[in-house]
């Protein structure tokens, strides 16, 4: 065809991106999984040790058990963030923009992206699940999900049109979404899940149905 | 913008020249406004194109996307 490319161009603004492939997907994964050892692991371990040599530092000790829940929960919450509705609802024309989605989409992502706001899309590296302002990664084996934060440059667009285009992207070229769009997360699939809508989280079980 | 959601910019055949001008003004013009053209090449591919493709069924326009 002429005039065609596999590129998609946005990756001119972002030139000194490694592309965001699947080794670098899996190394990713790996740093985020060390990473939630090294901040969880020595909060348990001082608890456990303050118990040990003195059981009136239980307060303290709970105080750091804490910790070491409250901060991994942080990060899938900034995770699955990204993918929460947001920006105008722009209630009139959404009905409409369904059209351009639903003809973007096959009939059971269809009802799917109705009923959680998620566009599920196969891919390379795995499935995705689009939404207004970001995008889920679900990888081969179903275990690990990466959260991309990801938009259009006209945030003002009815959120069907917004998952629309960003489909129409990633179908361009899925490895250049990847790199272009923000990493926010990587972790197990139930630490993302928690932390989504409820409405949105059947998506993500449908995502790792279909990996399956 | 019609009623299914899509907004239908230029219509053109593989016959019609000046229908396939028009055609490559519009395309042209929302390129300028900075619109990025995409094929649709069957379920889950998309091909950018920068020059509108004479033989394509359908070319849609969007938005360029960015890092949140």
């Amino acid at each position: 065809m002429q005039g065609a490319s596999s590129t998609l161009p946005e990756l001119a603004s972002v030139p000194w991106r490694e592309p965001t492939d699947a080794a670098w997907l899996r190394r990713w994964g790996r740093v985020w999984h060390a990473w939630t050892l090294l901040y969880t692991v020595p909060f348990l371990a001082a608890a456990v040790g303050m118990v040990w040599l003195d059981p009136l530092a239980t307060p303290v000790a709970l105080a750091a058990l804490a910790h070491a829940w409250i901060i991994p929960e942080l990060y899938a919450f900034r995770g699955a963030s990204t993918v929460r509705p947001k920006g105008p609802r722009n209630e009139a024309a959404e009905p409409v923009a369904q059209g351009l989605l639903g003809d973007l989409l096959g009939h059971e992502e269809r009802d799917l992206q109705r009923d959680t706001g998620l566009a599920l899309e196969r891919g390379s590296l795995g499935i995705w699940l689009v939404g207004e302002g970001g995008a889920l990664l679900v990888i081969p084996g179903g275990r690990r999900v990466h959260c991309f934060c990801v938009g259009t440059t006209e945030p003002e667009l009815p959120p069907s049109d917004r998952i629309a285009h960003l489909l129409l992207a990633l179908r361009q070229d899925e490895v250049g979404f990847a790199t272009v769009a923000n990493h926010a997360f990587a972790g197990a699939h139930w630490r993302v899940r928690r932390r989504l809508p409820k409405a949105m989280r059947p998506a993500l079980e449908a995502a790792r149905s279909a990996d399956g | 913008m019609d009623g299914t959601g899509h907004t239908t910019l230029a219509e053109w055949s593989v016959e019609d020249d000046a229908a396939f001008e028009a055609a490559v003004r519009e395309f042209a013009g929302q390129q300028e406004l900075g619109y990025i053209g995409t094929v649709p090449d069957g379920p889950g591919k998309a091909t950018h194109v920068r020059a509108l493709p004479r033989d394509a069924d359908m070319v849609i326009l969007r938005r360029p996307i960015a890092g949140g």
